[in-house]
């Protein structure tokens, strides 16, 4: 159960090894806020899924998995986006059209379709746990290098007064290229480990 | 008896020419549009230079270091970059402005790739596209020329394209250098002496140069300002960073077309795109984002421009 739990941090980790989810990554990854929201709700919604998924998948046909899976992802979104809307309507408004996106989040449906589907309820439940963070991780690290380049902030906090941030770490072209170097950074912490 | 029979592969007649003899030669035909920047403009523009190099080649050395490769600054390559890094600045930049575009430009414009030879795009121009999406407000703002009192003035580009360009410059002064620019390219001059040493050697060709001056002068002209044909294509190509572009980063070996047709092609696009965002794009200057986007489509045109192999093909027609 704890290795399903770790795997989804380090070792399959859904943006740095499988590279999923890049969409909302790319997207909301602009302030540290907006990644931890964007990383909890989608936390919450895999949880829910993995588990549920796992909990009726001998009942699911074969030929109409997928828009099972769908049906049951977008029960949970609709669940994370109500709530977001009435107790944070402001980080709500700031991760705008990517909270409903989450129905489509390659990680959510992957999980469901690698995992949970052939798997246990506890065991879905804790990949599902592993994933969510692994995920919110990957995006605190990101949008915290983003936020403190591309707006010399971070967590809305000017750090230091007289600092030109670069805007282009803060455009859709620095989020590629933060993730891209990121990307690289970790393959050659591997391969450096397989050697 | 000693043998004095040498036996080797072919070819087995050689010039004394490398990689580092050609970057040291194209550093050598741009030291006149240097020099013509710092009478222009004073001697910030000197440190801006020098800052673009240093760093340049401090960033190679370190990150060859780090990833256990030989360190190869001296080849000249990481210099150039700096040069015209340094050359395609304004030169009144805060001193770090130079320091992080060449760090940028080496290490995110080439040593990610691999190193000299395997970079997709001119490292000089990603630094400078970098700077110029990060920091506008310093890339934008020009010093007036020949005037040391720290006076911004507009290039006649910026002027064009907000409907100011009042014609108070004559060409003789365009080819000069006297206006706003950035360091290196307001010299024409200085620019084509270079560039002629460059043909004289034999290190570039005409093909970029030619084909991308003239489909830019040849598009400004036709869709002018006052309807077809009646576009200024002489200011087109004395302003701007076109003449510093077309020759000396246009036709940087490693991103542009290997067979002649290509680079005729490779050429004309960048002609066409430069007058393309010069007329309707958002930007009064379009070179070094033409150049980037035609670097980006050099594989391609490298894949349809394939010379035929002496003997292979054309089977079937000749039969």
């Amino acid at each position: 159960m704890i290795r399903e739990f770790l795997k989804g941090i380090i070792k399959e980790n859904p943006t740095f090894v499988l590279a999923l989810g890049l969409c909302p990554t790319l997207a909301v990854s602009v302030s540290v806020i907006n990644g931890i929201g964007m990383g909890i709700a989608a936390t919450f919604v895999l949880l829910g899924s993995n588990m549920i998924i796992a909990l009726i998948k001998n009942g699911i046909p074969d030929k109409i998995r997928i828009p099972c899976y769908i049906v049951v992802i977008a029960t949970f979104v609709t669940i994370t986006e109500l709530t977001m809307k009435a107790y944070s309507p402001a980080l709500n408004r700031a991760l705008g059209i990517y909270v409903p996106l989450i129905v489509v989040n390659c990680i959510v449906l992957g999980r469901a379709e690698a995992f949970a589907s052939k798997s246990s309820v506890m065991s879905s439940f804790f990949d599902g746990l592993g994933m969510g963070v692994g995920f919110t991780l990957a995006l605190i690290l990101i949008s915290g290098i983003r936020e403190v380049l591309g707006a010399g902030k971070i967590m809305g906090q000017t750090l230091v007064k007289g600092f030109d941030p670069a805007f282009v770490i803060g455009m859709p072209s620095g989020a590629l290229l933060v993730i891209g170097l990121l990307l690289g950074f970790f393959n050659i912490l591997k391969s450096r480990k397989r050697a | 008896m000693p043998n004095k029979l040498t036996v080797s592969v072919s070819p087995h007649i050689h010039k004394d020419e490398s990689v580092s003899l050609i970057m040291w030669t194209v550093v050598v035909s741009l030291i006149p549009a240097g020099v013509a920047g710092m009478v222009i403009f004073g001697r910030s523009a000197l440190w801006v230079v020098l800052l673009g190099i240093i760093t340049a080649l401090a960033t190679e050395a370190l990150i060859q270091l780090v990833s256990r490769r030989k360190v190869t600054i001296l080849d000249g390559s990481a210099f150039l970059t700096g040069l015209l890094l340094a050359y395609n600045l304004p030169p009144n930049v805060p001193f770090w402005l130079p320091i992080v575009g060449s760090f940028f430009a080496i290490a995110i414009g080439k040593q990610v790739f691999g190193g000299l030879g395997q970079n997709i795009f001119n490292p000089a121009l990603v630094g400078r596209v970098f700077l110029m999406a990060s920091w506008p407000r310093y890339m934008t703002t020009f010093a007036k020329p020949l005037d040391l009192d720290a006076v911004t003035s507009a290039t006649p580009l910026m002027l064009l394209k907000e409907g100011k360009w009042a014609g108070t410059l004559s060409y003789l002064d365009l080819f000069l250098g006297k206006r706003g620019g950035c360091i290196g390219e307001v010299c024409i001059l200085a620019l084509l002496m270079g560039a002629a040493f460059l043909f004289y050697k034999k290190y570039i060709s005409w093909h970029i140069p030619a084909t991308y001056i003239m489909t830019a002068a040849a598009c400004v002209y036709v869709f002018g300002p006052g309807g077809l044909f009646t576009g200024d294509w002489l200011f087109h190509v004395l302003s701007g960073g076109l003449i510093l572009g077309a020759f000396f980063m246009a036709t940087d070996y490693v991103t542009s077309p290997l067979t002649y047709k290509g680079q005729i092609i490779f050429g004309a696009g960048c002609g066409l795109l430069t007058a393309i965002i010069r007329l309707w794009g958002g930007y009064p200057e379009g070179v070094s984002y033409a150049i980037l986007m035609m670097n980006g489509a050099t594989p391609i045109i490298d894949r349809f421009t394939r010379n035929r192999i002496y003997g292979s093909g054309r089977q079937e027609a000749a039969t």
